[in-house]
């Protein structure tokens, strides 16, 4: 009796601690292994900087833990649960990869509008408009996207992360890619207030960033 | 609801700013259609024998022409990844995005086809059967193409891969399609023809979004 009462409060206190957990993940790309039977668990409270040279898997790690791309081996526990993709608990997660996830023809505000609507998050013109001026993008609000520059681009892509309050964990990769001095700053100091605020962060970057909030590193070795 | 809704609005939105998009495989439709009575004479009853087949096969050309950028652009630009974190099915959203793709593209050629029927001489129980298998045939033509472009999306150069992949399983919908006209010409009963292509659709429907969705997500991967 005392043995079930201990494993359910561990994995009570497992379900609130851990935001997401890699299970042996294996990854393996054109005939290269990637990595093996990696383990990682990131908690609330807490910021991944995930580290590696070019080509470690970094990008593919991330993508794993978000569901983009199913591992070779090994599974994927986000709040205790397999990750689902059609699944709600998936809303409380953004990902900013690489692509920009904005359609070129449409604004910032349209994009922006329609993101989330499809996340059904509560969020009017206002609040966006607000938000693209905070990023320094007043007066390109209904350019098409295509128009701006990668770093506003980027800045556009970013803004969901200040739209989204009630989100769990954001994955960046590479997330000060082609922003300026200013916005990394900014940027950085968001990421310390969500972190501190209880969420969890997982990012790589190249770039150094002062970021204040509880960290740790986690290196991808490259294989051959 | 309101995220099929949504994404539906952002189609038509994007297709707004596209004009030419839609436009270009129209035109092609109409250029198509208007060769064949320079290529083979004016002659009413030749040009009333091949118009059912004509139409359609112009139909089913113009269409691939479109649909290759129906999931291409949302890969490219990285809205697909967020499509996939929605929190929605990816399956119900493929079907909005078809379904989008079909009232934008198919329709307009619904629309000119009364123009084209003239042009080829039908006569009115044979326009009236051409669009009902029009109607019913090409949302089939639609999932289909969405299943191809959706295995070729990752894929840098797959133009002429795409109507090489999807032309062959056209070939029964042309059969009953081009039958069913003929049959309406000649006064026959077409109903087990439109009956045949009604059941593709719905077994079409009923699967395709599941091979979609799947086919995506392999690409993404």
């Amino acid at each position: 009796m005392f043995f079930v009462i201990s494993a359910v409060c561990l994995e009570l206190k497992r379900g609130i601690v851990n935001v997401v957990e890699l299970r042996d993940i294996s990854c393996e790309k054109q005939n290269r292994q990637l990595f093996s039977d990696l383990n990682l668990v990131v908690n609330k409270g807490e910021l991944v900087l995930l580290r590696g040279e070019n080509g470690a898997g970094k990008t593919s790690l991330l993508r794993i833990l978000v569901g983009l791309s199913q591992p070779q081996d090994g599974s994927v526990l986000f709040c205790g649960d397999v990750l689902d993709s059609s699944d709600d608990v998936i809303r409380s997660l953004i990902y900013v990869g690489h692509k920009p996830g904005n359609n070129p023809t449409l604004s910032a505000l349209t994009n922006l509008k329609f993101w989330a609507a499809q996340r059904q998050l509560d969020v009017n013109n206002s609040t966006i408009l607000e938000t693209l001026e905070h990023l320094q993008l007043e007066g390109l609000e209904d350019s098409p996207t295509r128009f701006l520059s990668a770093g506003q681009q980027r800045r556009v892509a970013l803004a969901r992360l200040w739209l989204q309050i009630d989100a769990k964990l954001w994955v960046l990769d590479e997330p000060f890619t082609a922003l300026d001095v200013k916005t990394v700053e900014m940027l950085s100091q968001h990421i310390g207030e969500f972190v501190s605020n209880g969420g969890a962060v997982i990012m790589t970057s190249h770039q150094a960033a002062t970021i204040k909030c509880p960290q740790r590193e986690f290196t991808l070795e490259y294989c051959w | 609801m309101g995220v099929v809704f949504s994404i539906f609005q952002r189609e038509v939105l994007i297709a707004y700013k596209q004009a030419s998009e839609i436009i270009q495989p129209l035109v092609f439709f109409i250029i198509v259609v208007s060769l064949f009575p320079l290529a083979i004479g004016p002659g009413p009853e030749i040009l009333q024998r091949v118009s059912g087949g004509v139409i359609w096969v112009a139909a089913i050309l113009s269409l691939l022409l479109g649909i290759e950028r129906l999931f291409r652009d949302d890969f490219n630009d990285g809205c697909m990844e967020q499509y996939m974190m929605c929190g929605t099915s990816l399956s119900i959203i493929v079907v909005a995005k078809v379904a989008a793709h079909w009232i934008l593209n198919i329709l307009p050629l619904l629309l000119l086809s009364p123009l084209l029927a003239l042009f080829l001489n039908m006569t009115m129980d044979m326009y009236l059967v051409l669009i009902l298998t029009l109607l019913v045939g090409t949302p089939t033509i639609s999932l289909i193409g969405a299943i191809g472009v959706a295995l070729t999306v990752s894929l840098q150069r797959s133009g002429v891969l795409l109507p090489l992949l999807l032309l062959p399983f056209f070939i029964p919908l042309l059969i009953f399609a081009t039958s069913a006209i003929e049959s309406a010409s000649l006064q026959l009963p077409y109903g087990f023809q439109i009956g045949i292509m009604l059941a593709m659709f719905l077994l079409v429907l009923a699967l395709a979004p599941f091979a979609i969705s799947y086919s995506l997500r392999v690409s993404q991967h």
